[in-house]
């Protein structure tokens, strides 16, 4: 930080030779990233194909850099595109429109616009307060954590586009089905007294507008934190996957976990709840699970849920909702992960 | 005496930005008081929904990021 301490110093390097050479860099990295794994386990290490110790290694050479190449070249693009649509900017969108349509739309948008659990107070104030129905207001606070592009384009990078899309769908399906069911419920009374009062303000304006060197800064700086803090779980979910991936006999894991289990769903929830993670934190576990054979519905049950069950949020959340509706939020949405997750399982191969 | 004021709920980015405005107090050289706004309904009577967000002289400059203390130091003396 003390890197910053003259204003707009003139001597850095023009944007977008900084930008073109990140992106050559990154590009090269992620082409030579999985033969170098290879080579330095088994003919610079000598391990041997098909050995469990040695596919172990591989899997943990091959995954880490693999992930964390994906985790900062797709969490500062995404950031960088997310900047252009902050809440303050999406909610116009979202004011005055009937149930139905609102909910449909406050997911789609919870997926672009960014969300920190440290921000769900004044993002939900502010969308009551600008009349965004409350059932609306519940689908952008579920979609938002929950789907969002870093998870999609991690998802995608790494299984590819169905699981990606399939975890899309299962999650907007959870959002809007929420808003609709909290907004069909009436529970506007169980919104704390002083939100409504708050009601019909006229609000402020932005008024600095951002340069590209402002967002890319912000979008850079926000993956390192995140990279940063991450990187501990991701050597531990990586590791563990490792094991799994050399050790675990995959008859174990389908068994426990698999169709003919219909507990491994609610199962995998609960375990879900007192974790929380961003979706990206999720993925290395994800991974593991899937190539163990745990269905694809219980695994993405448990992602969903990690991502949108949060106890800390529901301690924030607290603060402008009564217990009811708290309650009421937090049913609908285990329910709704539940259901997709056995869905999944019973229609998905 | 130029009043900065930043808004969020405490939390780790909120508490770096009040950092950054403090130090750029001192680039600036200028007086003023840093306030730390966590009241909610202050914060969205403001116009702001993600925190971290930074008032200078009644005048929101910025929401949801954490501008170096060399950009809040800049938006002192231009609106000095």
């Amino acid at each position: 930080m003390t890197a910053i301490a003259l204003p707009r110093p003139g001597r850095r390097l023009p944007l977008p030779v900084v930008a073109g050479t990140a992106a050559v860099a990154w590009l090269a990295a992620w082409l030579v990233e999985a033969p170098a794994a290879d080579w330095l386990t088994f003919s610079i290490l000598g391990l041997e194909h098909g050995s469990h110790f040695g596919e172990a290694v591989a899997f943990l050479l091959e995954d880490l850099p693999k992930v964390l190449l994906l985790l900062t070249g797709i969490v500062t693009l995404v950031t960088l595109i997310r900047g252009f649509f902050p809440p303050e900017r999406v909610r116009p969108l979202l004011v005055g429109r009937g149930l139905v349509p609102g909910s449909f739309a406050a997911a789609g948008i919870g997926v672009i616009t960014p969300f920190c659990s440290c921000s769900a107070v004044p993002l939900f104030i502010g969308f009551v307060e600008a009349g965004v129905p409350l059932g609306v207001t519940f689908a952008f606070l579920i979609a938002s954590p929950m789907v969002n592009e870093v998870a999609l384009v991690m998802l995608w990078g790494l299984f590819g586009p169905g699981i990606a899309l399939a975890y899309m769908a299962a999650g907007l399906t959870v959002a809007i089905a929420g808003g609709l069911v909290i907004g069909r419920l009436g529970l506007e009374r169980y919104v704390e007294e002083y939100v409504w009062e708050l009601q019909g303000r006229p609000t402020a304006t932005i008024s600095v507008s951002l340069t590209w060197a402002d967002r890319l800064g912000d979008a850079w700086s926000y993956t390192r934190t995140l990279v940063r803090k991450l990187l501990p779980y991701l050597v531990v979910g990586i590791g563990i996957g490792a094991l799994i991936h050399g050790y675990a006999p995959t008859d174990l894991v389908a068994s426990l976990g698999g169709r003919s289990n219909p507990l491994a769903v609610p199962i995998v929830v609960l375990l879900a709840v007192p974790m929380y993670s961003n979706a990206a934190g999720t993925i290395p576990i994800v991974q593991a699970l899937l190539g163990k054979g745990l269905p694809l519905g219980t695994t993405l049950a448990f992602m969903m849920a990690v991502t949108a069950i949060s106890l800390p949020e529901f301690v924030i959340l607290r603060r402008v909702i009564k217990l009811p509706l708290l309650a009421v939020f937090i049913g609908v949405v285990s329910t709704g992960i539940v259901a997709i997750g056995f869905l999944f399982n019973l229609f998905v191969s | 005496m130029r009043t900065i004021e930043v808004l969020g709920s405490g939390c780790p980015n909120c508490r770096r930005l009040e950092a950054n405005a403090r130090e750029a107090v001192t680039m600036a050289g200028v007086e003023a008081e840093v306030r730390h706004v966590t009241d909610p309904r202050e914060i969205v009577s403001r116009g702001v929904m993600s925190t971290p967000g930074l008032v200078i002289d009644g005048r929101v400059v910025s929401a949801g990021r954490i501008p170096s203390a060399g950009d809040i130091a800049t938006w002192l003396s231009e609106a000095g």
